[in-house]
């Protein structure tokens, strides 16, 4: 047993878990007699080892935080948001549908008007499911897998069979949107080699400090809080629980919508048909929950699943081994995360029993004040 | 197209679109009665399959028609084992229901297509040669009008899976087995306090959906797919678990469900060879299920259908 704070344990809980999730993956490579470190090493340097590499693996990354943001938010205001996927295709559709119908306006003009058009597009998909929770009491996780498949198959026929032909150079695909409209620059792209890397990731950045300042010191993100903590506490003291409801899933639908625009204007540059639900959604909720919600969480962990993925492609052509193993080592790492309540049981006994006495020492031990050591601990409750 | 031949055609390909989901649902509902949630039957149907049609191509040859049926056998069985990981996670290690199943739908697709490629070295198997195609009731098909429409080239694992949802209403509601499974979803304290073994009671219920689901995706590899690929299951087991929602939890209601869907996706794809049919855009009816659901989850608003310890996981007290 090792003594440490609750914090240290999040953290060393989500390494324990990564590091479990590696070595499932060795195992299972081993059985097919593929070589892990082989794998693993030929990962690693395919997506860090080039600059080409390192731009992909950012671009990877942009969606992923935007889409975990989203996750993030639903999930802290205790709705498990699985429409992820469905969120993010209404706004990868949107975005290229209107760049595209729109291909002579200013970039100025255009670039704001398709991204926020994808994210009201992400925003209704998963209002829907916040509007049936808040007055009709529907298990939001029902109604956002429904959505997934609703969306799924409409995008399918709005992009067949609506959208119209000018637009599109098949059945399956859209043109490919014009320079005007996408968020690939030349100056990234030639400083990373060629690579799909654009602004997305800028924005990606942008809104994980949005998402932190929003959640540490907005009212409504305290409110959110409040509500996933205890529903009936806040109802008790003043706040809507249907309003937080709404609101919490609107903007994370917001999020996913964004996630996916920058999936369409930024990596793809066009829409083609899906005949499953979209990864990005369900990688963003692989990335928030092993980031374990927080800004900094998330952001360390679509790098790391990004470095995965991207790495994935090289380990496949150097290394011969079947790409799929990446998902599984995702899969694997959930898992662990999921059985959290194990792996902490390595850590935790020493700290819990003491808390009343580690005030007074923590007070002493830091002069400079006291009262600041106070209100950190209460945002690290508030936190969980 | 006369009107017989018609009606024979909507309601053979109803059934075989519909067997795989009337088997998934009947597991969930088994695992929901139990007390956890098990949103990973997408994952769980992937893996059934999959085996499956591993299953077939390897031994096609010893076994002849009998394959398909020793398939589904061995999907069942592969089913079984990786609902445990659920099982494991959710009852003795507290993870959460849906991030556990989800789990499952994450792993089952790659592991899949990964062992795939392993072993025939590309992501899409061959077809199967052994499939369960169009069965005949011997003496039933021969009965005017209603035997070709339901016994001529029907699906007989539709005709099972409607058997074993006779068999799994009964054995829900009628035994002791039963009563003690449903216990642990409305009750466990109650249940426990009474003798009940919660934690083996939540295990049986968890194992029936994998061994249910687990033919589910045999089933439909077998009859309707033909190979596996990483789009074999795409939405069924999603499908199943919203059967299972509109039935309300029960195995017969399942079933009519699943049946209904079953219509519902039949009729987009058969939907071009029959006059009344062919003119509406098939995203209705390929949304339908899903759209369906949601309309009724709202309707019933008030009416708590979900076994009360639905999703909650039972820590016993030392």
């Amino acid at each position: 047993m090792i003594k440490v704070s609750p914090k240290a344990k999040h953290a060393l809980v989500a390494i324990i878990s990564v590091l479990a999730g590696f070595l499932v993956g060795a195992i299972i490579m081993l059985i097919w007699s593929y070589n892990p470190i082989e794998a693993y090493s030929s990962m690693f340097t395919s997506a860090l080892g080039s600059m080409n590499g390192i731009g992909e693996t950012i671009r990877e990354a942009s969606p992923l935080i935007l889409v975990a943001i989203g996750f993030s938010i639903a999930n802290t205001a205790g709705f498990f948001n699985i429409g992820l996927p469905g969120q993010a295709q209404a706004g990868w559709l949107t975005s290229i549908w209107i760049v595209l119908a729109n291909s002579h306006m200013s970039p100025w003009l255009l670039i704001p008007y398709a991204t926020i058009a994808g994210i009201i597009a992400g925003a209704l998909v998963a209002g829907v499911a916040g509007v049936l929770r808040a007055y009709f009491g529907t298990n939001e996780v029902i109604t956002t897998i429904m959505m997934n498949y609703i969306v799924l198959y409409t995008c399918q026929y709005l992009m067949q069979k609506v959208m119209s032909k000018k637009l599109r150079i098949s059945t399956d695909a859209t043109k490919n949107i014009p320079a005007n409209g996408s968020f690939q620059v030349s100056w990234l792209t030639n400083m990373f080699g060629g690579s799909r890397i654009n602004t997305g990731i800028f924005i990606a950045l942008v809104c994980l400090l949005l998402f932190y300042i929003f959640m540490k010191n907005t009212t409504t993100g305290f409110e959110i809080k409040a509500v996933g903590l205890n529903k009936d506490a806040s109802t008790y003291a003043g706040m809507s629980a249907n309003k937080n409801i709404i609101v919490s899933m609107l903007l994370s639908g917001a999020f996913c919508g964004l996630g996916g625009v920058v999936q369409g204007l930024g990596t793809y540059q066009n829409y083609f048909t899906q005949t499953t639900t979209l990864d990005i959604g369900w990688d963003g909720m692989s990335v928030s929950l092993l980031g374990g919600g927080g800004a900094l969480g998330i952001l360390l962990a679509a790098i790391l699943f990004s470095i995965l993925k991207i790495g994935g492609l090289g380990m496949q052509t150097l290394a011969g081994i079947p790409y799929e193993i990446v998902s599984i080592v995702i899969a694997a790492i959930i898992f662990f995360v999921a059985i959290d309540y194990v792996i902490g049981l390595l850590f935790k006994d020493k700290e819990q029993p003491q808390p009343v006495q580690n005030k007074p020492v923590a007070a002493t031990a830091s002069d400079s004040g006291p009262q600041k050591t106070g209100t950190d601990d209460s945002k690290a409750e508030g936190g969980k | 197209m006369s009107f017989v031949s018609m009606l024979a055609l909507i309601v053979s390909s109803t059934l075989v679109y519909s067997a795989p989901m009337v088997f998934t649902s009947i597991g969930g509902a088994f695992s929901e009665h139990s007390g956890i949630v098990n949103v990973g039957l997408e994952g769980i149907m992937t893996m059934g399959a999959f085996s499956a049609i591993v299953f077939n191509l390897t031994f096609a040859h010893q076994f002849g028609e009998a394959t398909p049926w020793l398939g589904v056998l061995v999907g069942a069985l592969v089913g079984v084992l990786f609902s445990l990981l659920h099982a494991v996670a959710t009852i003795n290690f507290r993870a959460d229901h849906i991030i556990s199943g989800t789990v499952l739908n994450l792993m089952a697709p790659p592991l899949g297509v990964f062992l795939i490629k392993a072993i025939y070295n590309k992501g899409q198997t061959e077809n199967i040669t052994q499939n369960f195609g169009y069965f005949s009731f011997p003496g039933l098909s021969k009965i005017p009008v209603l035997g070709p429409i339901f016994f001529k080239n029907t699906s007989a694992p539709a005709w099972l899976s409607i058997l074993i949802a006779v068999l799994a209403w009964w054995i829900l509601f009628k035994t002791r087995f039963g009563l003690r499974l449903r216990a642990c979803g409305e009750n466990p304290q109650a249940a426990d306090t009474l003798g009940v073994n919660v934690y083996k009671m939540r295990y049986f219920g968890v194992m029936i959906s994998g061994l249910l689901g687990g033919i589910g995706g045999a089933v439909f590899a077998e009859s309707i797919s033909g190979n596996f690929s990483i789009s074999t299951i795409v939405g069924q087991g999603f499908m199943a678990l919203a059967a299972m929602i509109f039935g309300k939890w029960n195995p017969m209601g399942a079933m009519w469900s699943s049946l209904f869907f079953g219509f519902a996706q039949s009729l987009s794809i058969i939907g071009g060879q029959l006059p009344f049919i062919s003119g509406v855009p098939s995203v209705y009816l390929q949304i339908a299920p899903y759209v369906i659901t949601l309309i009724v989850l709202v309707a019933f608003l008030g009416s708590s259908t979900a076994p009360a310890a639905d999703g909650t996981n039972y820590i016993k007290s030392k």
